[in-house]
């Protein structure tokens, strides 16, 4: 018994462990038709559930597994947005799978084994931990990637994205190793310790394949190359499963790599942050203006928003992290809501892909338009939509800490980003109406379209929540 | 009452502009017209009361409109024997010509706007005549000068109504910017704009100065020259004229109301209103007498050969309140008041007239190919005969007897002659000369229009009706107006009851009266005119009854002089040369190469431009190849970390 209170704090993952293996048989044991149905609804309860248990066992900070595992505020913060991410994605995934074809029990298996990857990713206390939960996560999604397996794009979309990915991963361990060859630890306290009094270039070499191996993760720039393709590739609820929830939980892991046990070593990582931030608002608002797909401009947009988060964590700061906690959990709520009118973009049953297929929206389903105007109003970051905010907090916590540079290329960035959401805009309202999308899109489609352009718009009445908890969870992370 | 005065206009626009869709055409003609003569029948009480009563009964203060730090006035109107002239004259002429409207307008599409501007303009125009400060009389001139805009571009599917709106309303800016600094400068001298307070304190300020730029000038005149600079662009004179008769492309009841009788005279108004001021700079009236006298003079001779109807009685107008303006030079500011009132009335007759000619000449405005319409217009050809011998004051010298004109500008003449300056002589002299082809062009017009034979094709002889009673019946009152106004107003404007009559509203310094002066001229200068009047009439008849053959004859013989005076003393083709062309050409390049090329093609065009190609570079470095995506990926890392090293070991 004691062993078991003892990991009491992963007992989330550990259900949802469980449950996935148990579908698993349930899938291939159980009634042919009815699995599908029967998987998706017990993974979304799976997932209810250990949303449900992570928000009692919330408080205070503990340990599993030997310190291997840390469940903190911060970890419960990062946990209830993927798990939310997750959620959604499998939600709407429902019509398009059955649509296509490709409706198949293993896909909400697959993203529920994701979902413990990225949990574990968030709550690693130890760099084996962390690349652990990182590689389940990884093969989990490298799978989903090329689910349509029939489609060349999509199996093209999965094999790229393992090859890189597997590239990345290599980085990863490499830079690990070498870390451990300098310090000789692999848990975060321990290292922390270590570079109390500074360290040697040679962890610092190990940091950057670290970066290199957590940026690619969070598809920021250099090494984001894999986005536009895969993103194109993969179905459109892949795609939007992809565009949040691993993103969430990359960058849990990021902050929590760079800021725990690298915190010390702000000074020698800010650099290559405020670089790979730039470099990234740079590509996202710049090439996603040359985009005639949607989710390839979603791709490049959600580089764009990559890049903005980075800021907060270039400032380093306390304001920085809970700037990024505010920017990701708006961002997940927008890009779900985005997705969910992009996946209602469908003519005489097929699905649509491209901007132009939007044109007189306005005219033809002014409901769709309103939300989907404000998605992209959003997006762009214009007052008075959640957008705004998100950006707001992280570029106030890079002008605190005196980074005007960065802070001003990232208004400019935002500026041309604007362009192309408002060009979205532009066509739904003044272009040449097409032909009416198929109605009625699907009601869970519908009710996330409301719901989450209700709260990109309503943000502004009662923003405290979020950013109280934000604070919260930033906080313990410098608690250590 | 007199809040009502000034504000039932406003209603009466305000009804017709807005909802003059849902009482119809109709309903707004009536509404607007009703409200006005509503209007014109309290001003009439009013005048009564001030003028003819004595009883000032000083301001009526609607509010306070600004108090910024000393900047500080009302809404406030002003009551006095200067502005109940005005206030019958605007109000009557108004109500006159919105009845006119009824049918001249009858056949126009957008009739309740028309009624709307109509209505407005009267109400900007009692807003000036009975402003108490600069900044509420600066409202109603500019009001006036858009209302103009407005109706001189009320066909504004027309382009050279359009082309003539933005002439009158940019040449009016010039004078308006003249203005704006007069007044800036009173504000600098006297520290305040409301009336009373500038006149007490201006015997004060006499000999002050300005410094602008390194020049000390003096004050008052700088002060007094820059509002005539407002006065002369509102009122049309010489150099600022241009507008007024390209105005004519309105409607000819706006023409008639504000290009005639009210808003033109609001420059002569405005200086009448600063007398206490202007009487204290010599140069300033003598700036203004020679003006005055030059416009007069100019545009009389171009009057004598334009063919257009309607410029001949434009002409004929500029030239009308150059006389008012020697008179103000002169300080005869009765006088000019007096002519104001006579001409408002004859002028606005002729003008309606002219509108009834064209009406019945299916639009027709050239009058060589008129003539021969007596029989057919009878009502119209008697009120033309009333309003040109008015114009060319016809009456018996030495008595009060005489056509409206007649005493009110032989009372110019008289006192520019016994003002006895070297100016004075200047204005009689050019009064005189003006006087001849006053009467002259008079006659030109009604023998060309309505005598000899027929110059229009068959169809238009065919139609060619008498206007309706609702367009006749108002000319009825001017027609009045121009034969008696004269001898009832002269005792009370410039003769033994004028000081009486205009109490303190007027100021003349002692040894400036020239008024009293005209009462003792010579016999021969109160016989001149009427002698100049009756040549110029024979002149006419010789001309274009006669001896058909000599107008042609002249033209050819005196050919420069003809040009010159057909071509309106090249004014606008000197203006286009040196103003218009130049700004548009400097316009054209700022905008072309400053605006365009400069700051476009840098500015937003250039971003815009650069952002787009590097989004084609940007994303052609997505070239699909898994290859060329690991070699970023460890591109990246090693740049990283030399870039680390690099800055570590430097």
């Amino acid at each position: 018994m004691e062993q078991f209170s003892e990991m009491l704090p992963a007992l989330p993952e550990i259900i949802l462990a469980v449950s996935g293996m148990v579908l698993l048989m349930a899938g291939v044991f159980g009634p042919r038709k009815r699995a599908v149905g029967l998987v998706t609804n017990m993974t979304l309860a799976a997932f209810i559930v250990a949303l449900a248990l992570i928000a009692v066992v919330s408080g205070g900070s503990a340990t599993a597994f030997g310190d291997m595992f840390i469940t903190d505020q911060f970890a419960i913060f990062m946990k209830v947005m993927i798990l939310a991410g997750s959620f959604f994605a499998v939600v709407m995934s429902g019509d398009y799978m059955k649509n296509e074809g490709i409706a198949r029990f293993e896909f909400p298996i697959l993203i529920l084994f994701a979902t413990v990857g990225m949990m574990m990713m968030v709550s690693a206390n130890n760099l084996l931990a962390l690349y652990l939960g990182l590689e389940l996560q990884s093969l989990s999604l490298y799978v989903i990637a090329a689910f349509h397996r029939d489609s060349l794009r999509s199996s093209e979309a999965g094999l790229k994205y393992f090859v890189l990915g597997a590239l990345s991963s290599g980085m990863l361990l490499y830079g690990m190793s070498i870390i451990y060859g300098y310090t000789g630890a692999l848990e975060f306290d321990a290292l922390a310790a270590a570079f109390g009094e500074g360290a040697s270039a040679g962890v610092v070499i190990g940091l950057v394949f670290m970066i290199a191996g957590m940026a690619f993760k969070v598809s920021a720039v250099p090494f984001h190359m894999w986005t536009p393709d895969v993103y194109e590739g993969a179905p459109t609820p892949v795609t939007a499963f992809f565009s949040v929830a691993p993103k969430i939980a990359g960058f849990a892991l990021f902050l929590r790599v760079m800021l725990d046990p690298f915190g010390a070593l702000v000074s020698e990582w800010q650099t290559i942050i405020v670089v790979i931030a730039v470099a990234s608002m740079a590509v996202g608002s710049l090439a996603a203006i040359a985009q005639r797909n949607i989710k390839r401009l979603m791709a490049y947009s959600s580089i764009g928003h990559v890049g903005f988060a980075l800021i907060g964590l270039a400032a380093g700061s306390l304001a920085g992290v809970r700037g990024v906690l505010i920017y990701l959990a708006i961002y997940l709520v927008m890009n779900i809501g985005a997705f969910a009118v992009i996946l209602s973009m469908r003519r005489h049953g097929d699905m649509l892909e491209s901007i132009d297929d939007l044109a007189g929206l306005s005219k033809n389903n002014p409901k769709m338009w309103a939300v989907m105007t404000a998605f992209m109003l959003s997006l762009a970051g214009i007052p008075w939509f959640a957008g705004f905010f998100g950006k707001f907090y992280v570029f106030m916590s890079a002008i605190e800490v005196e980074l005007y540079t960065l802070a001003i290329l990232g208004v400019l960035a935002s500026v041309i980003s604007a362009f192309y959401y408002l060009r979205i805009v532009k066509i739904m309202y003044f272009d040449e109406a097409a032909e009416p999308f198929d109605r009625p899109a699907g009601k869970s489609l519908r009710v996330i379209m409301w719901g989450s352009a209700a709260l990109v718009t309503f943000f502004i009445v009662y923003p405290a929540p979020l950013v109280n908890s934000a604070g919260v969870a930033a906080a313990a992370l410098f608690a250590g | 009452m007199e809040a009502a005065i000034v504000f039932l206009p406003l209603l009466g626009a305000f009804v017709a502009g807005f909802f003059g869709r849902f009482i119809g055409d109709r309903g707004a003609q009536y509404f607007a017209c009703t409200l006005l003569i509503f209007s014109g029948v309290l001003s009439w009480i009013v005048f009564f009361d001030v003028a003819v009563m004595g009883n000032v009964a000083g301001k009526i203060d609607l509010g306070t409109w600004m108090r910024v730090g000393g900047f500080d006035f009302e809404w406030m109107l002003r009551v006095d024997q200067l502005t109940a002239v005005m206030l019958i004259v605007v109000t009557t002429i108004s109500a006159v010509v919105h009845v006119y409207s009824i049918g001249y307008m009858h056949h126009d599409p957008h009739t309740p706007r028309f009624f709307a501007y109509l209505s407005l303009f009267t109400f900007f125009m009692l807003m000036l005549v009975t402003a108490d400060n600069l900044i509420q009389m600066f409202l109603g001139w500019e009001g006036v000068g858009l209302c103009s805009y407005l109706l001189i571009g009320f066909w504004y599917d027309r382009p050279s109504a359009n082309a003539a709106a933005i002439k009158a309303f940019v040449v009016n800016r010039v004078g308006d910017f003249g203005f704006a600094l007069g007044i800036f400068g009173i504000f600098v001298l006297f520290d305040t704009v409301r009336f009373d307070e500038i006149f007490a304190a201006v015997p004060g300020q006499a000999d002050a100065t300005i410094t602008f730029l390194s020049w000390e000038l003096p004050a008052i005149t700088t002060v007094c020259l820059l509002l005539f600079v407002g006065a002369m662009g509102k009122s049309a004179q010489l150099f600022l004229h241009t507008w007024l008769p390209d105005a004519m492309e309105g409607p000819t009841p706006v023409s008639a109301l504000i290009h005639a009788a009210t808003m033109v005279t609001a420059g002569v108004f405005m200086v009448v209103r600063m007398s206490p001021i202007f009487e204290y700079s010599e140069t300033a009236l003598a700036v203004v007498t020679i003006v005055g006298a030059a416009t007069a003079f100019v545009a009389a001779t171009i009057g004598l050969t334009q063919n257009d109807i309607k410029r001949v009685i434009a002409y004929s107008t500029c030239s009308q309140l150059g006389y008012m303006f020697f008179a103000v030079g002169v300080s005869a500011y009765s006088a000019a008041m007096f002519h104001l009132t006579t001409h408002a009335f004859f002028k606005a007759l002729l003008f309606l007239g002219a509108g009834a000619v064209i009406h019945a000449m299916s639009d027709e405005q050239d009058m060589r190919k008129m003539g021969g319409i007596r029989k057919m217009v009878p009502v119209t050809h008697a009120y033309m005969w009333i309003g040109s011998l008015s114009l060319a004051g016809i009456g018996i010298p030495g008595t009060m007897i005489g056509f409206a004109g007649f005493n009110s500008k032989d009372m110019i003449l008289e006192a520019a002659f016994g003002a006895h300056s070297w100016v004075g002589y200047i204005a009689f002299g050019a009064g005189i000369a003006a006087a001849i082809m006053t009467a002259f062009y008079s006659w030109r017009l009604i023998f060309m229009t309505f005598y000899g034979q027929p110059r229009c094709d068959e169809r238009t002889l065919a139609h060619v009706h008498e206007s309706p009673k609702v367009m006749l019946i108002p000319l009825a009152v001017l027609a009045a107006g121009s034969i008696v106004a004269g001898m009832i107003g002269y005792n009370a404007f410039v003769g033994g009851g004028m000081d009486a009559f205009w109490g303190d509203s007027i100021l003349v310094l002692e040894g400036h009266d020239s008024i009293e002066a005209a009462h003792h001229v010579p016999t021969w200068v109160k016989w001149l005119p009427i002698g100049m009047a009756l040549g110029g009439v024979g002149l006419a008849w010789l001309m274009y009854i006669g001896r058909p053959g000599m107008a042609a004859a002249w033209a050819k013989a005196l050919r420069p002089l003809y040009l010159l005076s057909y071509n309106k003393w090249y004014f606008d083709e000197l203006y286009d040369l040196i103003f218009v062309r130049p700004a548009f050409y400097l316009g054209r390049n700022l905008w072309k190469n400053g605006d365009g090329a400069i700051i476009d093609g840098v500015g937003p065009d250039g971003i815009a431009a650069f952002t787009q190609r590097l989004s084609k570079r940007v994303s052609a470095l997505q070239s699909g190849y898994v290859y060329h995506y690991a070699f970023a990926m460890l591109i990246g890392v090693v740049v990283f970390v030399t870039g680390y090293l690099f800055v570590q070991a430097g």
